[in-house]
């Protein structure tokens, strides 16, 4: 299935790019499967959300945690812990 | 209810005056957040952030008795002592006023997606989340419902 990732702040600058459209593998279905499938490139993307990182993800714009289900389509977002007001 | 997710300032006496003029309102409680010594850059999910606000908003006015409210927060480049966020809540007593004022800030600061980069002498950083405002809008969770006034 094809996804739309986008990243803001601080993950945005360290993987240097803000969005992507990907084809997911069959097999990927939630966004802590969809995080580890980008780890799996390796370099920064595994640096940067490594497990040990605090990154943040929404599916179409609502916060989700790593268990949420993601379907054809989504938008999924991943960005560091907010720090507005 | 007006939430407003804007680059230009904004004019707390007119935002105010504007919440004010229903008939019912006897308190006006506000909160304006303001940049310290560093100048920054506010990023935000064009989208997400208005909902998110929307919905922290509109949380508190399920908990609390609320007429009206105003949440407006800007995003790029701010100079020290440049407004960032007004959040403005009127009510008919000043208790749901002033908690459901409190409540907002808290859930913004933790929920609503913005992310400051600090931009200081000795270089530019990323604002690190504070635990701190974790444990302010955690405390929240605990509390029930509706102030009495």
């Amino acid at each position: 299935m094809k996804v739309t990732l986008r990243f803001f702040a601080s993950v945005k600058e360290q993987l240097g790019k803000e969005l992507e459209e990907i084809e997911l593998p069959p097999g990927i279905s939630t966004v802590g499967g969809l995080r580890a499938h980008l780890r799996a490139r390796g370099g920064r993307w595994a640096e940067v959300l490594a497990e040990t990182r605090r990154v943040t993800a929404a599916v179409n714009q609502d916060m989700a945690k790593p268990g949420a289900a993601i379907k054809p389509g989504d938008e999924v977002a991943f960005f560091p812990p907010v720090t507005g007001g | 209810m007006k939430i407003s997710v804007q680059r230009d300032d904004f004019d707390v006496s007119s935002e105010l005056k504007l919440l004010s003029k229903n008939p019912r309102v006897g308190a006006l409680a506000s909160f304006v957040g303001v940049v310290r010594e560093v100048a920054m850059t506010l990023e935000h999910y064009p989208g997400m952030t208005e909902n998110s606000i929307k919905k922290i908003a509109e949380e508190a006015r399920s908990r609390w008795q609320v007429i009206d409210c105003t949440v407006i927060h800007r995003y790029g480049d701010l100079q020290p002592n440049d407004q960032i966020v007004l959040v403005a809540v009127a009510s008919a007593h000043r208790g749901d006023a002033f908690a459901a004022c409190e409540f907002i800030m808290d859930y913004l600061k933790t929920r609503a997606p913005f992310w400051k980069k600090e931009h200081a002498a000795e270089g530019t950083r990323w604002v690190e989340a504070k635990s701190a405002d974790d444990d302010a809008a955690e405390r929240w969770r605990l509390k029930q419902g509706v102030t009495k006034p």
